[in-house]
């Protein structure tokens, strides 16, 4: 007679919320404790945030929000930096109907604020723009939902987005519709973003080739490659971004003047290169050797094994760093503050420097730590899933 | 055992091959001749130089002196050489090295469609062909993690077929295989030997050795010791390293 093994369900470790309370809150008694404690603490300092964020004067927020968001630019082009959001709400819509869940979840956080803003303005008005928003992001999302090979024009049509959306703020010369409006009346927000996703989007090709260059097997490529990494990393950004303002222009012949912000743009992304560059070069020697050589015994030449082979490894692994980089370089860039850019933090003061704002520093600086909070925590949680779903193929 | 036709030609010709890592010799002096459709097993202890000689045909080691003619091509520094020569000889190793980024179809298919040139469905047709010659045609859109080390092995030579090769380098393709697994991989290169493939292997698959090799190479400290027919070299050796060596690994 064969006898076969009883199979049995696990031992009940639980019982109900009140035993798994027991279980991780209160016993043994020092955990009891230490759960008193914790709660004695979310109360006292809870309360207190929730009553003063109650009574705090957020009028100075609400009542200068322009500022905060597009600092000095014209009150009637204001509708340029509209239609920009507008457009990138559309693009997001069609990337998180592409997308997977967290795309998905981004998008449709993305759209509930809108939402929201909107029906908060309903009594003060401007609200059109923001249900255009939902609007746009709702039918990005329809329009290419399920049609996952759409990806890669997806992906083009971000990037042509993001010269136009350069145009569209800048303008032409003497034109009616779309005059000129200056870098030096860009700030706020608007400022913060375009510094940084100028810095991100410039920084990451020209980062992936330090790195490989600082790999190249000629000495000049590989020496120059260097030397610009360990001298950019070795100063701090203040200085890059002083040396970008003054020194910059000096070497520059007379009608190449790049105005102030686009100084400043290049020096943070020059200095963001750098950094760049050594996270990457550590993805590219967790590349092993092997996955080179079948490249190459398949006849692959060294640009084809780069491009196919040895990038796609490396940056898959770099993501965490790199995500790290951008979250630092967009907050980095409120050091621009200190050669007269007003991007948000220097709104913020300039707003408390207003006779009939003084004194309302809390308000201000929460909010502005809120704003950047709620930016830095998106690119954090889309790292990470992202690291999750390219975890696909991994070996 | 089939037989291969005397008038057959000279594919590969190493003379007098040295190669050194810094100051160690570890090819001294190797001469090898290999025709078309020859079948070889290189033998030997680990350390003899064996897939250092095999890695050179492909120039994934580059010999230091002597002279290396693969299909009336000389290997010397000339890129356009190495990329020549690179795609007429298919390589396998001992890890499979697949790419992880990569669905098996899309290894496969990558060098055909960019070194070759070839059709993305040109591509495809030939590697979906090549998986069912293998025997895994179902396995086209995993990853190669999602494969066990047999079927791993199987994909890395339905990689390096599709190049259409005249030559394929084996450097010990069943060493890091599970003992169940290898005979899978065996029966592979078994068909393929016979389907008149001009095949190099590095391998201790005496078995292998004995029922599809034309002749057996022997390696020992950097140098080429002996050489016959899988007849000679297990029935009568006459060197004493290759008698030691035989007797240690069959027991």
């Amino acid at each position: 007679m064969t006898t076969t093994a009883e199979t049995i369900g696990p031992p009940r470790t639980s019982v109900g919320a009140l035993g798994w309370l027991k279980r991780n809150l209160f016993s043994p008694w020092y955990n009891a404790l230490l759960s008193l404690i914790s709660v004695w603490l979310i109360y006292s300092v809870g309360g207190q945030t929730v009553q003063w964020a109650l009574t705090a004067r957020w009028e100075v927020i609400t009542s200068n929000l322009r500022l905060f968001m597009v600092g000095s630019f014209p009150p009637d082009q204001v509708w340029r930096v509209w239609l920009v959001v507008t457009l990138a709400s559309l693009l997001a819509g069609m990337s998180g109907g592409i997308g997977g869940r967290t795309a998905r979840n981004i998008v449709f956080s993305l759209a509930a604020s809108f939402g929201l803003f909107g029906v908060l303005s309903l009594a003060g008005g401007g609200y059109e723009w923001h249900f255009a928003n939902v609007l746009a992001i709702g039918a990005g999302y329809l329009l290419t939902r399920g049609r996952a090979q759409w990806g890669r024009w997806v992906a083009l049509a971000w990037l042509l987005a993001f010269f136009l959306t350069l145009f569209i703020l800048y303008g032409i010369e003497k034109n009616e519709w779309l005059p000129l409006i200056g870098t030096d009346r860009w700030g706020g927000l608007l400022l913060t973003f375009l510094l940084s996703i100028v810095g991100i989007v410039f920084s990451f090709p020209l980062g992936v080739l330090l790195a490989l260059g600082r790999r190249s097997r000629m000495p000049m490529i590989s020496l120059f490659s260097t030397l610009y990494i360990e001298i950019v990393r070795g100063v701090p950004l203040v200085t890059v971004l002083f040396i970008a303002q003054i020194m910059v222009p000096l070497f520059l012949p007379e009608e190449m003047r790049l105005d102030r912000i686009m100084r400043a743009m290049a020096g943070v992304t020059l200095f963001a290169a750098a950094y760049m560059a050594e996270n990457v070069r550590g993805g590219l020697q967790a590349v092993p050797s092997g996955q080179v050589e079948a490249a190459h015994a398949l006849g692959l030449s060294d640009t084809l094994v780069t491009v196919f082979i040895v990038l796609p490894q490396a940056l898959r692994v770099v993501i965490p760093p790199i995500v790290s980089l951008f979250i630092g370089l967009f907050k980095d860039t409120t050091l621009v503050a200190i050669v007269g850019l007003l991007d948000l933090l220097a709104v913020g003061k300039s707003v408390l420097a207003q006779p009939e704002f003084l004194g309302l520093q809390k308000e201000v600086y929460v909010f502005v730590a809120g704003v950047f909070f709620i930016f830095c925590y998106v690119m954090s949680y889309a790292s990470y899933r992202l690291e999750i779903a390219l975890g696909v193929g991994k070996r | 055992m089939s037989s291969i036709a005397k008038e057959s030609k000279d594919i590969i010709i190493c003379q007098d091959v040295h190669k050194w890592f810094d100051r160690l010799h570890v090819l001294k002096g190797i001469n090898l001749t290999v025709k078309q459709g020859e079948v070889l097993v290189i033998f030997g202890p680990s350390g003899s130089g064996k897939s250092t000689f095999i890695r050179t045909i492909n120039r994934l080691e580059e010999h230091q002196r002597g002279t290396i003619i693969v299909d009336g091509i000389e290997l010397t520094h000339d890129v356009r050489n190495i990329h020549a020569i690179r795609t007429e000889i298919g390589m396998v190793f001992q890890s499979f090295n697949l790419f992880p980024h990569l669905t098996v179809l899309q290894n496969i298919s990558l060098a055909p469609m960019w070194v070759r040139k070839w059709s993305r469905d040109k591509a495809e047709q030939i590697a979906t062909d090549l998986l069912k010659r293998v025997g895994i045609p179902e396995q086209a859109h995993k990853y190669p993690a999602q494969l066990s080390g047999g079927q791993q092995q199987r994909v890395a030579i339905a990689r390096a077929l599709a190049m259409q090769p005249k030559i394929m380098l084996f450097d010990e393709p069943t060493s890091a295989l599970d003992p169940e697994m290898i005979k899978e991989v065996l029966d592979v290169m078994t068909e393929l030997a016979k389907s008149g493939m001009t095949m190099l292997c590095v391998t201790h698959e005496m078995g292998f050795a004995n029922a599809v090799a034309h002749r057996m190479v022997f390696f020992d400290q950097g140098q080429l010791i002996e050489q016959g027919t899988p007849q000679q070299i297990f029935e009568n050796p006459q060197q004493e390293r290759t008698k030691m060596f035989l007797s240690q690994i069959l027991h």
